[in-house]
């Protein structure tokens, strides 16, 4: 599997590591135990069956659910901090549905990502002109076009978008995307899956994701979860060999619930 | 001794007569989601119903007997207009159906005053209920024990229903997931009405147990709707055990806060109690898990 | 030129109204009109402040009567000793207390203080009760019911403490206003001034906060409370900042009130005149610039007509005023009138 850190430097600082990490909804362990080490400047995939646990790893991770265990990014503990001070921290994550500020336009949402770095003194004042990183997040993601539109009437990808965008105006580390190309055409996809590896390398980025195909292109590690634990970690080779994770995935694609 | 069982007893009549009010509250807003502040107003339209009984049937032994089955009827019809007329259009927007249902609130209290006139009427107390018995030196009224009675008939049947019944198989389906209620054929709009008419009959009840206690006024509801409100919110939504406990709670709390310093000062105690109570447990007594963002 | 429109039209919606309020009214009205206007304006200062809490922040405030509440008291007790003099007492306390005045109420004779209590004091009181419960999470319909008996409470406790409040009565008879003669109708007029240029003031706040980027994270708080934790923000601190500059409103509103309408009373600040003061906010527009001012200054002006001409019909009215507006206009009537004319004018426009 291939490991090429960018730098010694970051190297010793930025990563996400997690242990032991259990999430624990009245008796039922939806996450069992975790182990993962996320480095930076790789596009780390995180897969597995429905209810496998994928989106409450992240929910623990970002503050959204009690868990025990460590979660650990740049020697602090997520696992004490409340969301918005993870976010803070440079943790930033998307949801399964987007989320944006439907109202707002695109510029607007946008820039109030870039909020985290603003004293309350400086939010009294209105906007002037377009924030130079405001301008570069959209150019990155492909809405400049789109800028003064109401994020409301964007289509489903362009949420998406631009939910990686504000991501990036809030200068997140570690991105943690749930299942960004649900819903995406075929073009689209490919554009997601380049925007990721773009931008990924100088950051963390862990994609959950159904479709093989996707992973396939753009994943530099999978990680495949069942039932709440990582069933194996490696590239996907490794994991495409593996007759665990063929069997844990089996019923699925004999129903042929898997992609198009 | 009397200064521990006067306000206990006392408060759990009070306390049972917040459940009455709350059980309907519970189911609308807890089960649909509908905040209605003009239920007040059906526990006054079941006070006025329990009054105007009596005019017809003068006996006041009888008078009450027929009072319960009218009121019931009359406040639910109320409720069910209500929901035909106006919260049909709201249901996807919860704090609006909390303003429309205050207008409706103000029209139902005018209307009462133009009708029965500003001054509140005595209802009669059938002989039956004319009494009481000393329990520790506190001569606890009868009308007091009926409410409780009352409360606890009301909540047993409502649980029944929902529990066991068919009817209440369809409405918690109707509530957990109204498409898929709807795909297996239940008809979730009329649902909603019935679960209406049950809930609003249940503050009629409500009000001809209150008639019994301070007789009639245009103004009774507006004393009834924040604490029963206070009550379901405390409670924790979606499950009956906590409405009984906190309205229990909250009325014998009120109970002894009154016997310590004045009923004002109550109010203001049981309103601080409801919101320390909410920084341990914002979601009340008894949550009902739900995932995701919303 | 669109944006300049856009960014400044606004200011000078507010400078035509102030014209209106400060030179045309005072030309044109008796002075009991005028003064009555000076109520309406009172009413629409708390209206600005509900704009801003519900309309952008989403937080349905039932029970703004108690800031109101505060201010109108904080400033009838000062009204009470001037009138009674330097080292007087309040009349009602010597007819219905033993004549001697409790010691909080001592601080109320300075007018500084006083000023000082208006704006502070509902700061305060909104901090801490906002701050329980935002930070806990509770919100929508459990925050307006919490507000609403937070009212209730407060009316009863009003009720209760006639040595010390004038309880049902409340406070009334004041003869001086900082100094000034409040008989004469040139002071008169100027109280009428202030009122109507604290609203103004209070209108130019919040066309700021509009604009701002605290403006925008208040909509996005309020459509997506949860999405804006992840931005990095605790939306309980966007929510607490909304409800404290509307509660400081409302006690401005109230603390006017007072001298302009001669008496402050529970049934100024008690549940029913906090829904009232909604209902000003919901016809006008709730989350428009002047929607809710101008709509607390027509339900106003409807209340002293109706209840001039017929007094119970004025209940009615109002109960079908919210009935009405929120279920056919939830977003107020000026934005009916805004989609109305635009469907006039769009199929002009459409032609390029
Ligand atoms: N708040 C909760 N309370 C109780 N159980 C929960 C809660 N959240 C998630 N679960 C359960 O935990 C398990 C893992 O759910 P999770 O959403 O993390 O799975 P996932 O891997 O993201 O699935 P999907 O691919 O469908 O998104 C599921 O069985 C789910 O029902
Ligand atoms: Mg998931």
């Amino acid at each position: 599997m291939k490991i090429d850190h960018p730098s010694p430097d970051d190297l010793g600082q930025d990563y996400l590591e997690i242990r032991g990490l259990t999430v624990d909804f009245d008796g039922f362990k939806a996450v069992d135990g975790v182990d993962l080490t996320l480095l930076q400047g790789r596009v780390h995939f995180l897969i597995g069956p429905n209810g496998a646990g994928k989106t409450t790893l992240v929910d623990a991770a970002t503050g959204l659910v009690p868990a025990t265990g460590l979660a650990r990014y740049r020697n602090q503990d997520l696992l004490s901090m409340r969301s918005h001070k993870i976010v803070r921290a440079g943790v930033g994550r998307t949801f399964q549905t987007a989320t944006v500020f439907e109202e707002l336009s695109v510029l607007q949402n946008l820039d109030i990502a870039g909020g985290v770095h603003r004293s309350p003194f400086a939010l009294l004042r209105a906007r002037r002109g377009v924030p130079s990183y405001v301008a570069e997040a959209l150019e990155t993601v492909g809405l400049a076009d789109l800028r003064d539109r109401p994020a409301g009437v964007l289509a489903h990808g362009q949420k998406q978008w631009l939910e990686i965008g504000m991501l990036l105006v809030q200068d997140a580390r570690v991105m943690l995307l749930d299942e960004p190309v649900a819903g995406m055409s075929a073009e689209e996809r490919e554009e997601t899956g380049a925007l990721l590896q773009r931008i990924g390398e100088e950051r963390t980025i862990v994609v959950i994701e159904h479709d093989m195909d996707f992973v396939r292109e753009f994943a530099d590690v999978v990680t495949v979860m069942h039932a709440g634990k990582v069933l194996m970690e490696g590239s996907v080779t490794e994991i495409q060999a593996s007759p665990e994770v063929q069997e844990v995935y089996l019923g699925r694609t004999v129903e042929g619930t898997s992609h198009a | 001794m009397d200064s521990f069982t006067t306000p206990l007893l006392a408060g759990t009549a009070t306390g049972a007569l917040l459940l009455i009010a709350a059980l309907g509250l519970a189911l609308t807003f807890g089960q649909m989601g509908v905040i209605n502040m003009a239920h007040g107003e059906f526990l006054m339209a079941g006070a006025y119903t329990a009054f105007v009984t009596q005019q017809i049937v003068t006996n006041a032994d009888i008078s009450i007997v027929v009072a319960l089955p009218a009121a019931f009827v009359v406040a639910g019809l109320l409720g069910l207009l209500l929901e035909v007329t106006v919260i049909t259009w709201m249901y996807r927007r919860p704090l609006d159906t909390l303003l429309v249902t205050v207008g409706v609130g103000l029209v139902l209290q005018q209307l009462a005053k133009d009708i029965f006139g500003a001054q509140g009427d005595p209802v009669r107390t059938p002989t039956w209920l004319d009494g009481n018995i000393d329990v520790f030196g506190y001569h606890w009224p009868y009308r007091q024990m009926f409410t409780i009675v009352l409360a606890v008939m009301a909540l047993i049947a409502l649980a029944a229903l929902l529990k066991y019944s068919a009817f209440g198989r369809q409405i918690r389906a109707t509530v957990q997931n109204r498409d898929l209620a709807e795909t297996v054929g239940i008809r979730t709009r009329a649902v909603d009405r019935i679960t209406f008419f049950i809930g609003s009959g249940l503050a009629g009840i409500g009000g001809v147990a209150v008639s019994l206690i301070s007789g009639t006024n245009p103004r009774l509801g507006t004393t009834y709707i924040i604490s029963a409100f206070l009550v379901v919110v405390a409670g924790g939504l979606g499950q009956l055990k906590g409405t009984v406990i906190a309205a229990f709670a909250v009325g014998i709390a009120t109970s002894f806060f009154a016997d310590w310093t004045s009923a004002s000062m109550a109010q203001v105690a049981t309103f601080a109690l409801v919101v320390v109570f909410l920084q341990l447990r914002p979601q009340g007594l008894f949550v009902v898990r739900s995932r995701g963002l919303a | 030129m669109k944006s300049l429109v856009r960014t400044f039209g606004p200011l000078v919606a507010i400078a035509v109204l102030a014209v209106l309020l400060l030179v045309v009214a005072p030309a044109v009205l008796s002075p009991f009109r005028l003064n009555n206007l000076g109520k309406y304006c009172c009413w629409a200062i708390a209206a600005v402040g509900i704009g801003l809490a519900w309309g952008r922040g989403g937080m349905l405030v039932m029970g703004q009567g108690v800031f109101f509440g505060i201010g109108g008291y904080a400033m009838a007790m000062h009204l009470k000793l001037e009138a009674a003099g330097p080292e007087g007492i309040p009349d009602f306390m010597l007819l219905y207390g033993d004549g001697t005045m409790p010691g909080w109420w001592e601080p109320f004779r300075s007018g500084a203080f006083t000023l000082f209590a208006i704006i502070a004091l509902p700061a305060v009181a909104a901090a801490i009760l906002g701050y329980a419960i935002f930070k806990r999470r509770v919100k929508g319909a459990y925050f307006a019911i919490l507000t609403q008996a937070l009212a209730v409470v407060f009316a009863t406790l009003l009720i209760a403490t006639i040595q010390e409040t004038g309880g049902f009565n409340g406070l009334n008879q004041f003869t001086f206003f900082f100094g000034y003669n409040l008989y004469d109708p040139v002071n008169k007029k100027m109280v009428y001034s202030i009122a109507a240029g604290l609203l103004i003031g209070c209108l130019v706040l919040v066309w700021q906060l509009y604009r701002s980027r605290f403006g925008e994270l208040l909509i996005a708080t309020r459509d997506a409370e949860e999405r804006v934790r992840f931005l990095g923000h605790d939306p309980a601190n966007v929510k607490l900042a909304a409800f404290v500059v509307a509660a400081v409103m409302a006690s401005i509103g109230g603390a006017m009130f007072a001298p302009i309408a001669g008496i402050i009373s529970p049934s100024d600040v008690d549940a029913t005149a906090s829904i009232f003061l909604i209902a000003g906010v919901a016809l006008g527009g709730r989350a428009l610039l002047l929607g809710p001012a101008l709509g607390a200054l027509a339900v106003g002006y409807g209340r002293s007509t109706l209840s001039e001409s017929f007094p119970d019909q004025w209940t009615y009215f109002l109960g079908a005023l919210f009935i009405a507006v929120i279920l056919l206009f939830p977003a107020g009537l000026a934005s009916a009138v805004g989609r109305a004319a635009r469907l006039v004018v769009r199929p002009k426009e459409a032609t390029p």
